[in-house]
């Protein structure tokens, strides 16, 4: 009964929120100064003629928002309008229906560019994420375990080090040593014009393309993790109930398992899963260093050339990826805690 | 009156501790001598109040003979006989074979001493199936059950977690996983310390009547001296990490030897004289690394001489089984002597 009261609650708060992310995204962007009829295209020569056509063609004519007085100031309300005509319909209407719009740039569907850049930045952040997450626990439970030894003063000096480390700095960094000692391609997702016997060398093409941006990114979260799992599980190692468990005459490894690391697991859930929320958008640094195809540069674009349903896609989609990402760390929380569906 | 005899004093002791030493090292200080030369036998059904003020050494007693010190405590020196065991023998194996089978703990941290996300009687099982043969889940089941009805909680809250019980229930709880594996020695440290005095009654008679019922040898580390009157055979009343009495508790009470243990009791509240002042003991206990060069309580013994400063009393025995650590015992056995 808990259980599914404490379920239904958060999967409502999580509607709520990407509701009010869906209002709040349209008039957020509208709000920005520029043109996109201007930025889109960037160039000075173009006729009035031709940036009143662009906008007809996108809908930007039209009034933003039937009547919202407030908001005049801001020139989006216009009371004479049919409320059917406004972006703000056409928007939510679109929405509905599971559309995104075109992006005034490229010309494609939102959906489809998003899918694609999305599908890449998952791929750079999934196999960083793994390695860190795999790596770093693994780290900080060893320093953990071997506290204020010569093993866990490595393992902490190593983890501040990388944790301080500016990413684009790592990434060039990274980039001159892979390329040059390794040989490894400099930037993008794939060999340009490259033709492939098989499909295992448009793997082997990809994953060598993939090395140096995952490995930056491990390294910049591979620190953070070692560091918050170590200290946590010291902490809880500290605990009464450990000397409990000791007292019980259960091992340091069964005591590691069974009592340790499921207390100390709780902030790392709540890091971790902050972390993958966010970092889908986060990764702008190092996928600009390595000219890596995702969400981060697409966003960047888009808000350069003022592509409104570009970035309202793409906020949806990283407003949806915290929500969901928070969403899992509260049900795991409810299941490694019990405390906390009790509240 | 005669002082009281053990009723198993001619048997071989369950527990018998011969000089256990035990040193706290920090590289920047010299060892903190936690524990001195300490000696004490438990018997079978016996209940051993261990007394004396905060950092006198009980809680490292305790710890020490469970083998439990934190990283720096070492025991430097002494044995730990459990029967013809000699526990700081033992390979960390055999011991954490021993440990609660044999050694049962109640610690006085009722909050904290479960583990926050686990099922209470999850953790009683645990100490089953560490320790027996624990194959048939049914029987495990029926087991926990019964142990915590026997401590008077509700078997079908087994599933609960240590934050839906009570602190006085948390301490139940506590004691029916020391009992999961029937062990032979229940050290309980301050087991009613941050409980109300009602629960605390409750607990200290939960603690007499099972004692009673499993013939239990119970060592009860305690500062509050009424609690040791009401539940122990006998007393070792400890100051600066070293035995100061060790009696029983008629002796302690009635005819105490050491002056320690004299001031101790002056600051303790006799019902029959209600409006006595508590006394306090001026001063505070010895630093444990750097302990006066003779008797540890001599610069807060009201009854020092010249002899206290200059070398540590031994232990002299005034009966076969009273047995203080002051110079002025061995004055009284003289001059006794030379009045016969």
């Amino acid at each position: 009964m808990h259980r599914s009261s404490y379920l239904a609650g958060k999967l409502g708060w999580a509607a709520f929120t990407i509701l009010f992310v869906i209002v709040l995204n349209f008039f957020l962007f509208r709000i920005l100064p520029g043109d996109p009829a201007r930025a889109g295209i960037r160039d000075p020569r173009l006729t009035a003629q031709a940036q009143q056509a662009i906008r007809e063609r996108f809908g930007l004519d039209q009034p933003v928002i039937n009547c919202f007085e407030s908001l005049n100031p801001l020139t989006l309300g216009n009371c004479a309008v049919n409320p059917l005509d406004t972006q703000f319909f056409i928007y939510a209407s679109n929405l509905l229906r599971g559309e995104l719009g075109i992006s005034y740039h490229t010309n494609r569907p939102v959906l489809d560019i998003l899918g694609e850049r999305l599908w890449n930045t998952l791929l750079l952040i999934g196999a960083g994420q793994v390695l860190a997450i795999v790596l770093g626990m693994a780290v900080g439970v060893l320093a953990a375990w071997k506290a204020h030894t010569p093993v866990d003063y490595t393992a902490l000096g190593f983890s501040l080090l990388a944790w301080s480390l500016p990413t684009f700095w790592l990434g060039i960094i990274l980039l001159f040593w892979g390329s040059t000692y390794l040989g490894l391609p400099i930037g993008g997702k794939v060999t340009p014009g490259m033709v492939y016997a098989n499909s295992w060398e448009q793997l082997a093409d990809l994953a060598r393309h993939l090395f140096l941006p995952s490995l930056t990114y491990t390294i910049v979260f591979l620190g953070e993790y070692m560091l918050i799992m170590r200290s946590t599980l010291v902490d809880v190692l500290s605990e009464d109930y450990i000397l409990t468990a000791k007292a019980k005459g259960l091992t340091h490894f069964q005591i590691l398992k069974d009592h340790a690391l499921k207390n100390a697991m709780l902030p790392m859930v709540t890091i971790i899963a902050l972390n993958l929320g966010f970092t889908v958008a986060g990764a702008v640094q190092i996928e600009s260093v390595f000219s890596w195809p995702g969400l981060g540069g697409a966003i960047f674009e888009a808000v350069n050339r003022r592509d409104y349903p570009m970035l309202q896609g793409a906020f949806l989609l990283l407003a949806i990826s915290v929500i969901v990402a928070n969403l899992i760390a509260d049900l795991l929380y409810g299941y490694l805690d019990p405390r906390v569906q009790a509240d | 009156m005669m002082t009281e005899v053990t009723p198993h004093a001619h048997k071989q002791p369950l527990l018998e501790v011969k000089r256990l030493s035990v040193d706290y090292v920090d590289p920047s200080q010299p060892p903190a001598q936690a524990l001195r030369d300490l000696t004490f036998t438990l018997h079978r059904g016996e209940a051993l109040g261990v007394v004396g003020e905060s950092g006198c050494g009980k809680s490292t007693l305790m710890l020490a003979l469970m083998r439990l010190l934190p990283a720096a405590g070492r025991i430097v020196g002494g044995s730990v006989r459990l029967d013809d065991i000699e526990l700081l023998a033992l390979s960390e194996r055999e011991m954490a074979a021993l440990r609660w089978k044999r050694l049962a703990m109640i610690f006085q941290g009722a909050m904290n001493a479960l583990n926050p996300v686990r099922t209470v009687g999850d953790q009683i099982a645990e100490a089953i199936r560490l320790h027996e043969d624990a194959s048939d889940a049914r029987a495990l089941d029926r087991r926990v059950g019964e142990l915590l009805d026997l401590v008077g909680i509700a078997a079908s809250r087994r599933n609960q977690y240590p934050f839906q019980y009570s602190g006085g229930m948390r301490q139940r709880a506590m004691i029916a996983m020391a009992l999961a594996c029937s062990p032979d020695i229940v050290i309980a440290d301050e087991p009613t310390t941050a409980l109300d005095v009602m629960i605390q009654a409750q607990i200290l008679q939960l603690l007499a009547d099972l004692r009673r019922q499993l013939n239990l040898s119970i060592l009860l580390v305690t500062h509050d001296l009424g609690i040791v009157a009401e539940l122990c055979d006998r007393v070792l009343v400890m100051y600066g990490g070293a035995l100061a009495e060790y009696a029983g508790v008629d002796a302690i009470y009635n005819a105490p030897a050491h002056p320690y243990t004299q001031e101790l009791l002056k600051a303790f509240p006799d019902p029959t004289r209600p409006l006595q002042r508590l006394a306090s003991i001026p001063g505070s206990p010895p630093r444990l690394n750097d302990l006066p060069p003779g008797c540890r309580f001599a610069p807060r013994c009201p009854q020092v001489f010249d002899r206290c400063h200059l070398t540590p009393p031994r232990v002299y025995a005034i009966t076969s089984d009273h047995l203080a650590s002051c110079f002025l015992v061995e004055t009284q056995q003289t001059r006794g002597a030379r009045h016969e």
